[in-house]
C-alpha cells in the first residue's frame, strides 16, 4: 500500500476554551477526492488552515503527515507539495489576472519563459484569456475563484485543498467549477474539498466525512452514508389545518411536521406505495395540496447526523430547495 | 537553490509586487507627499518673513534652508504612513494566506514590504527636494562626500521608520485604524528642531523634542548640507536609527510568523 496523501491523527484545535476540532482522524489515499461536508462553524476551514499550514495545529494533536511529510517538522515539504484554494479569494485585486500568474511562476522560480507559458496555458484553460489584462478586483465571482484554482495550479502541487470552492457561486459556475475538480482527479491529483452542499460531495467525492462539532461524525462513500439512515418517505403537504388533521388521522404511520402542515411517510417511493397511500386519502376524502416522494440523499444522512430528525428540524423548512430534489 | 539566494529572489519577486501596486495606484504616495510640500509652502511664503526673524534674523531665503532638513525628515514619515496603511490592506488580502502556504522564504513578504517603502520614501525626498531647489534652496557649499554621507542618512532614517511603520500596520486591523497607529510618524516632527529651534521651546518639553529620534537627524543633515555644528548628533542619529530598524525588525518578524486572525 502506498503512503496516503493525508493522514492526520487527533487533530485538536482549541481558541480559549471553546475546541473547534477535538480529535479528528482523517486519511486521504492519493489521487482521490475526499470531502469534508459539514454545517457552518463544524470546524472546515480551520482543518484545511492547519493541514495546509496555514495555521498550526493545537499543542495536544497527534501525528499529521501531508504528502508523506511532518507538518511539525517540515512544513517547508508539505508547502511544496501542496496547492491551497482558500474560501475567500486569495488573488491579488490590485493586479492583473495575467500579473497573478506570473507571480506565483515567479513564487514557484520557474524561468521566464516557462513561467509565462504556464501562466498562458492556464489562463487559457480557465476560460481567462479575455479578462487576463484587467485587475483581478474587476472579475466576477466565478472568474475569481477560476483564477485562484489556476494560480493554485502553478505549481504543479500533487494534493489540492479547496475550502467551499462554490459558495457563492451561481449554477453554472459551480458546474465549471466541478468539471475542474474532475479535471484535476484525472490527472492523479489529490483532491480534498470542503462543502456545505451535499450534492457536491455526493457528486464529486470518494470518500465524504460528515464534520460535526468538531468531531467526524460518520464517513464512507456516499452509498455507505445513505445507507446509515432509514429510506425515503412520501412528503405530504397541506394549506388546510383541518385536511391535515384529517390525513393524519388516515396515515397512522406518518411522521407529523405541525409547522409546515405536512406528513412524511415512510415509503420507498414505488407505486404500490404511493397508490396505497393516495387510497386512504381519497377513503378519507382529503387532497393534499402538494406531493413529493422522497428517496434517501446525503441531505437525510447530514440532518440525521448534524443534529435531530429529518422533518422536525427547522432548517429544513429554511432550504427547502435543497431538501426537494 | 542555497536559503540566501531563495530569501533574495522570492523577496525580489515581493518588491516587484509592492512596486507594481505603488506605480499602478499611486494616490496614496500623492497624497502623503501633498502634506510636506504644503507645509514646505505654507513656511515659507506665509509664516517666512516672521519665521527667519525668529531664528536670528536673516531673509527668507535663511529660513528656507533652516526649514528643509526637516521637511526631508518629514516626507520619510509622512511615506511610510502610507507603508503601515498598505501593509494592513494587505494583510486583510488572501492572497497573504496563499502566501504562507507556499515553499517560498517566509520573511518576503514584509521584506518586500520595507524595500518598497523604502525606495518610494527616496523617490518622495527627492521630489520634495526638487520643490525646495525651485524655491530658492541652495546646498552648494557641501562637498560630494557630505552629499552621500546625506543621501545614506535618508535612507538610513526611512529604512528604520518603515521597519516600525510596517509593524504598525501589522498590528492595524483595517487601513484606517492603521492610519490612526501612524500618526506618530508625521506628528513627531513637528515637536523635533524642523521648523523653530528647540531652545526656542518652552523649557519642560526641550528634553523631549532634543532626544527623540527627528531632531538628531535634521540636525546631523542640516550639519551635512549646510554646514552648521553636527556635534554628538551624528551619532545619536545612527544609534536611533539602528536602534528603531532592528526593534522594528524583531516587532514585526514576530508578528507576521504568529497564526493569522
Amino acid at each position: 500500500m502506498t503512503t496516503p496523501a493525508i493522514a492526520a491523527n487527533r487533530l485538536r484545535k482549541s481558541y480559549g476554551d471553546k475546541a473547534v476540532l477535538d480529535g479528528v482522524d482523517l486519511t486521504v489515499a492519493e489521487g482521490t477526492v475526499f470531502s469534508l461536508l459539514g454545517p457552518n462553524g463544524a470546524g472546515k476551514t480551520t482543518t484545511v488552515k492547519i493541514l495546509s499550514t496555514l495555521i498550526s495545529p493545537g499543542p495536544d494533536s497527534g501525528e499529521i503527515r501531508v504528502a508523506g511529510h511532518d507538518l511539525a517538522t517540515d512544513p517547508q515539504a508539505v508547502r511544496a507539495a501542496i496547492g491551497v484554494t482558500g474560501q475567500f479569494s486569495a488573488v491579488d485585486g490590485l493586479i492583473t489576472g495575467e500579473e497573478n500568474m506570473l507571480l506565483m511562476a515567479d513564487l514557484h522560480h520557474l524561468p521566464r519563459r516557462e513561467g509565462r507559458r504556464v501562466a498562458a496555458d492556464l489562463l487559457e484553460r480557465f476560460d481567462l484569456v479575455a479578462a487576463a489584462k484587467k485587475p483581478a478586483s474587476t472579475y466576477s465571482g466565478g472568474m475569481k475563484r477560476r483564477l485562484d484554482i489556476a494560480m493554485t495550479l502553478v505549481g504543479d502541487p500533487r494534493i489540492i485543498f479547496l475550502d467551499e470552492p462554490t459558495t457563492g457561486l451561481d449554477p453554472r459556475s459551480r458546474h465549471n467549477m466541478w468539471q475542474i475538480i474532475r479535471g484535476l482527479v484525472a490527472d492523479g491529483v489529490t483532491v480534498f474539498l470542503t462543502t456545505q452542499y451535499l450534492e457536491e460531495a455526493d457528486q464529486l467525492a470518494d470518500r465524504i466525512a460528515v464534520l460535526n462539532d468538531g468531531g467526524i461524525a460518520a464517513e464512507g462513500t456516499a452509498e455507505e452514508l445513505k445507507r446509515l439512515i432509514p429510506g425515503g418517505h412520501v412528503r405530504l403537504r397541506f394549506t388546510d389545518p383541518a385536511a391535515y388533521r384529517g390525513a393524519a388521522a388516515a396515515l397512522g404511520a406518518a411522521v407529523r411536521d405541525e409547522e409546515a402542515l405536512a406528513l412524511n411517510v415512510p415509503s420507498d417511493g414505488g407505486q404500490r406505495d404511493l397508490h396505497s397511500i393516495l387510497d386512504r386519502l381519497h377513503a378519507a376524502s382529503v387532497e393534499a395540496d402538494e406531493l413529493t416522494v422522497h428517496t434517501p440523499d446525503l441531505d437525510d444522512v447530514f440532518f440525521a447526523l448534524t443534529g435531530g430528525g429529518v422533518p422536525q428540524q427547522p432548517q429544513q423548512s429554511e432550504q427547502p430547495t435543497e431538501a426537494v430534489r | 537553490m542555497n536559503t540566501l539566494s531563495l530569501a533574495a529572489r522570492d523577496s525580489a519577486t515581493m518588491l516587484r509586487r509592492n512596486l507594481l501596486h505603488a506605480r499602478r495606484y499611486p494616490s496614496l504616495t500623492l497624497n502623503l507627499l501633498f502634506t510636506p510640500i504644503m507645509l514646505l509652502l505654507l513656511f515659507v511664503f506665509i509664516f517666512g518673513d516672521t519665521m527667519s526673524a525668529g531664528i536670528g534674523g536673516g531673509d527668507r531665503s535663511a529660513y528656507i534652508a533652516y526649514i528643509v532638513p526637516g521637511l526631508l525628515l518629514m516626507t520619510i514619515g509622512s511615506t511610510v504612513v502610507g507603508t503601515s496603511v498598505s501593509v494592513a490592506n494587505d494583510m486583510a488580502e488572501g492572497i497573504i494566506a496563499r502566501f504562507r502556504t507556499m515553499a517560498i522564504h517566509r520573511g518576503s513578504v514584509i521584506v518586500g514590504h520595507v524595500v518598497g517603502s523604502v525606495v518610494q520614501s527616496v523617490a518622495s525626498v527627492v521630489l520634495v527636494g526638487a520643490v525646495a531647489v525651485a524655491i530658492g534652496f541652495r546646498a552648494t557649499d557641501a562637498t560630494l562626500l557630505e552629499w552621500f554621507a546625506a543621501f545614506g542618512l535618508l535612507v538610513l532614517f526611512a529604512t528604520a521608520l518603515t521597519w516600525i511603520a510596517v509593524g504598525l500596520g501589522l498590528i492595524s486591523p483595517n487601513a484606517e485604524a492603521a492610519s490612526n497607529n501612524a500618526m506618530p510618524l508625521i506628528l513627531m516632527p513637528l515637536l523635533s528642531s524642523a521648523f523653530v529651534p528647540v531652545e526656542a521651546m518652552p523649557g519642560w518639553i526641550q528634553p523631549i523634542a532634543q532626544y527623540q529620534p527627528f531632531t538628531p537627524a535634521i540636525e546631523t543633515l542640516r550639519g551635512l548640507l549646510l554646514g552648521s555644528e553636527i556635534g554628538d548628533n551624528g551619532w545619536l542619529a545612527v544609534a536611533w536609527c539602528v536602534g528603531l530598524a532592528v526593534a522594528g525588525y524583531i516587532w514585526s518578524t514576530a508578528r507576521f510568523n504568529r497564526d493569522p486572525r
